[in-house]
Formats: C-alpha cells, structure tokens, sequence
C-alpha cells in the first residue's frame, strides 16, 4: 500500500493546489450561490437567514421572468442552434471534400469566432438598425441600396420573436464553430469506407447518407450541447445589443440587473441557480458520455 | 491536368456544374461573413465628414485615419490593463494545465478519471452562478477593482480547458518513454520537466492562444471586478460604443482597434486556435 502511494502521491500532490482552487471557485463558490438563493438577501449587507424556496416561487410569479426571459431564451436558443447547425452543416458539406482554396474560404467562415461578443454586438447593433426614411442604415440601407423594398425592425420589434434577430450576431459568430466540428466528423470517416460503397456502385450524396450520415450522430451531438449551453449563459451580446429592451431579456441579463443594480442578491443566486440547472441537464450526461467513450 | 492520387472514380458528366454550384455557394456564404467587416473597414476609414448612413456601403472617397486618432486616446488604457492582463493569466493557466494534464495523463492515481469530470464541469458552468459569491470574495479580500483579482479568475477558470488539453496531448505520448525515465530513476517533476515539457510547445501554443483569446474577449469579469481606471478592452470599448451619442464612425473605429489582438493571433496562429476549438467541444 505504501509502495503504492509513494507511486502516484506526487502527481496528486503536483495537481493539488489546482484541485483546491477549483473545488473552491467552482464547486464551493456554486454551492455558496445555492446559499444565498434561499436567504432574503437584499441591499448591502448578506443576510443569513433561510427563507426556503421563497425566491423561487416569486420568481414563477415574477412576469419580468415568466412571460419575457423565459420564453425569450427559449426561442432564441431554438432560432440560433437551429441556425448555427444548418449554416455550419452546409458548410462542412461544400468542403468537405476538398476544392482549391479551401483554407482560405475555412478562414473566413471561422475568424468571427476570435471576436469578442461585445464588438460583435457593436458592429451588429448597427448593421440591425431599424432607422426609416432617410435615416435608414444597416442591412435595410443594404436592401434599399440592392433596390429591395424590405425593412425589418429585427430585435428593436414589437414582435415576440423579436429576440430572434440576435441568433444573426450569434450564428455569425459561432456557424464556422460548428463548421470544424463537422468536417472533422467528415473527414475521421475512414476513406475505405466511403471507396467500398463507391465499389458497390453508390454516387456521392448516396455514400454521404449511408456511410457519412451515420457517423456524423455524435458530431451532432456535441455541436447541440456546445451550442445550447452558449445559448443559456450569454449576457455580453445582449447587454451590448440593447441592455434596456425586455423583448431581448434573457434570464442572464435578468440576474445580472437584479442583483448589482437592483440589490436582489437573493433573488439573483436564484435565477442563476435555475440556470446552472438548465446547463447541468445538457452537459453532465456530455462529460459523463465523454469521459467514457474515451475509456473505451 | 491529372486526377487526384487514388480517386479511382468515374466522373459525372455532371461534375463540373456541381463544383461551380458548390463555389458560387462558398462564395455567397463568404460574403454573408465578410459584411460586417466590410462595413466596419469603410466606415472606420473614411473621414469624419464623409460619414453618412445613406452612404454607408460606399467605399470612401478618400481614406482617413481620423477615427482611429479620436478613439485611441479613449482606449489606449483598456488595452494596456487588457495586455497586462491576459498574457499572465494565458502563460500562468497553461504553465498549471501542463502540471495537471501530465499527472492525469501519464502520472495517473486512484480515481483520476472522476477527478477529470469534475474538473471539466468547471469550463461549461454559467457564470453567473459564481458571480455573487466570486464578488464577496474578491471584495472581502481586496482583489476586487485591481487587476491582480482579475488575472486569478481567468487562471482559475481557465484550467479545465488548458488541463484537458495538455491531457490529450501528454495521451499522445508514448508509454515507454516515461517507463524508460522511471528506470532511470526520474521522479515525477523530472519526467515532467526534462521529458513532457521539451516535447509540449505545441500544446503551450494551442493552451495560450485559447486562453489568451478568452481572456481579451472576456466581459463579465471585467465589469464585476475592475473599477474604471482598471478596466479591461472590453469594458471601456462597451463605454465608448455602446451609448448611442457616440457617432458610429468612431465606435466602428474602437471596435476595430479593440479586436486587433485576437484577429492577428487568429491569421498569423489559427491552426493552433482551431486545435483550441476542437479541445473545448472535449474533441481532443
């Protein structure tokens, strides 16, 4: 036993002062926030009481939360994986297999990725202006300029779907994400393959869905939880598009108000409780799955 | 012309039709990414006066840096704390990464697999279920509105992601060798200095990119722990552009200047920012 520990001790001990820290900033800092979502912490000094589900219930009667976030990051999470899946999938395809000048068109497709969320939103909160007449700008002056009659408020509307309008920046930003995933899943599908069903006589989009297809499932997989938990926890590029509109609320945006504008400590650990909850649903059973696909 | 080695296939009389399809596509969809840049690149270089929205996708008529020497000054400080800050939390991240990542990978102890999960679970959690307490600590502490407090979280938060890519790589290497220095009577921080560390500059790179890249774009952080003089590029850039009486010249012109960094480190340096990608979807 001894002989054993001595074997492995130092690499655990090397690894310590990392595992401390994480188990403090991640895992105690998680279950310190799930402390105070039960506290009536409100104002300048941390109360210490225990309130129960208080904050929680109040937030299921709280229409800030109920009829505007929630149903907003749903939608948007919908709009954008749904996009960000279809234009980075497209991509991968016309690529996938190979055309002079693919690096640099992989470049392009890729380079929003290495920009922040904050200049992002810059750049597009202006580009989705809905000014009129002669104030028009952005992509409406685009249109007006191609001769197209066509003007949308996007995330400045009335409308609902309103939030809808930022799966553009978002998708922009993260599509060729998406894009190097699957052509990485494309291309690890051994060549031998795809030249066995050429034998048996297959064209290309044939051997695409009987060989290619199949083994692109976990590739799709990941993509989606990659993309959903980015989804749910993105508060730069909102607060960056328009921080004062409820129709781009998200309960990211919701927390971050509450609680270091607003004083609501309590009822912001709850919101973000209610968020590492809806991102824990997606990504433990990923690590788990991960982890052990690779064990295998 | 000769065909490609090994493709043995017999080619469609439709073959030619496809791939111009398929370029006229890729050229679209390029266009679709470029469009912002575009807008961004003529609105920044025209002059002052030449701005107008109805001229807006126009080339200027004669290009000008006036914008860059309005906003420089506004931003000069943002992108000194930015440099101040992320390239020690990128070396100091990666540095603890390669520890962590040799000893799970090659060093390995009773439950190392599960200690892995755990430690991953830290780069997918939102932040905003730390936020709260990471405030009153770094409040209680007196980390909070310097940079010292800012470069510890991005270190902290920053190791799942560095450690699970010096794990995948140190994988890579083969048994034998560590085996062979175990004979020889290496100890662990000789193995890993004197055989894992000569061999990982290819990992520092992928790990520092990553991080570098993530802390330069960062904004929450920035905004919770650093009072106004400290503030990152981030933060003074969304001050800047982000009210609307700043004319959009120049918050185009800020913009530009505050994602130069990155944007080089992604064209001098982007097969290593890929690999980075591919490390944080756990794709190794």
């Amino acid at each position: 036993m001894m002989r054993r520990i001595r074997a492995w001790g130092p690499g655990l001990v090397l690894i310590l002062p990392s595992l401390i820290a994480l188990a403090i900033f991640v895992y105690g800092f998680l279950g310190w926030n799930l402390r105070v979502s039960v506290s009536s912490w409100r104002g300048l000094a941390p109360a210490h009481d225990f309130v129960g589900l208080a904050n929680y219930t109040a937030l299921f009667d709280d229409v800030r939360f109920t009829r505007f976030d929630v149903p907003n990051i749903a939608l948007f999470t919908v709009v954008f994986v749904a996009g960000a899946l279809a234009v980075g999938f497209a991509l991968a395809a016309l690529l996938d297999r190979g055309l002079p000048g693919e690096q640099a068109f992989r470049s392009i497709y890729l380079f929003p990725m290495a920009i922040s969320f904050i200049a992002t939103a810059i750049i597009w909160r202006w580009l989705l202006d809905n000014g009129d007449g002669e104030s028009t700008t952005g992509l409406n002056r685009l249109f007006a300029d191609a001769g197209l009659a066509w003007h949308s408020d996007w995330f400045k509307s009335g409308s609902r779907w309103a939030i809808a309008a930022i799966a553009l920046p978002a998708g922009w930003s993260l599509s060729g994400y998406v894009m190097s995933l699957f052509l990485a899943g494309m291309r690890g599908v051994p060549e031998d393959l795809r030249e066995a069903a050429r034998v048996d006589g297959a064209n290309a989009p044939r051997v695409f869905w009987h060989v290619v297809r199949p083994m692109l499932l976990p590739v799709l997989m990941s993509a989606v939880v990659i993309l959903a938990h980015i989804s749910l926890k993105t508060f730069d590029l909102f607060y960056a598009m328009d921080q004062k509109n409820i129709k781009i609320d998200t309960p990211a945006l919701y927390m971050w108000f509450t609680t270091f504008d607003g004083g609501f400590y309590a009822r912001g650990a709850a919101i973000a409780a209610l968020l590492l909850l809806g991102v824990a649903t997606v990504i433990v059973p990923y690590i788990w799955y991960s982890v052990r696909a690779e064990r295998r | 012309m000769t065909a490609p080695r090994g493709d043995v296939r017999i080619r469609s009389r439709w073959a030619p039709y496809v791939l111009t399809a398929r370029y006229l596509a890729l050229f679209a969809l390029a266009c679709f990414f470029l469009m912002p840049v575009y807008a961004l690149l003529v609105t920044a270089l025209k002059s002052p006066a030449e701005v107008s929205v109805v001229r807006m996708w126009q080339w200027p008529h004669a290009l000008s840096l006036d914008n860059f020497r309005i906003v420089w000054p506004k931003l000069r400080d943002g992108f000194g704390n930015s440099v101040a800050m992320a390239l020690p939390a990128s070396v100091i991240s990666s540095l603890l990464g390669a520890a962590n990542g040799f000893v799970l990978a090659k060093w390995r102890f009773p439950g190392a697999d599960f200690v892995f999960a755990l430690i991953l679970f830290g780069m997918f959690i939102p932040y905003q279920a730390v936020l709260i307490p990471m405030f009153q600590t770094m409040s209680y502490t007196g980390l909070r509105g310097g940079l010292a407090g800012l470069v510890l979280v991005h270190v902290i938060y920053g190791l799942p992601i560095t450690t699970l890519i010096f794990r995948s790589y140190f994988a890579g290497v083969s048994e034998e060798l560590i085996e062979a220095a175990k004979v020889d009577g290496a100890g662990l921080l000789a193995s890993f200095a004197f055989i894992a560390l000569p061999i990982a500059p290819p990992a520092f790179a992928v790990a520092m990119i990553w991080q570098f890249t993530s802390a330069w774009n960062d904004f929450l952080f920035g905004v919770l722990l650093t009072t106004k003089d400290r503030w990152p590029i981030t933060v003074a850039l969304n001050n800047i552009a982000g009210s609307q009486a700043v004319p959009f010249n120049e918050a185009m012109a800020s913009a530009l200047l505050a994602c130069l960094p990155t944007l080089l480190v992604y064209i001098l340096l982007g097969r290593f920012f890929l690999r980075g990608l591919m490390a944080g979807a756990l794709k190794g």
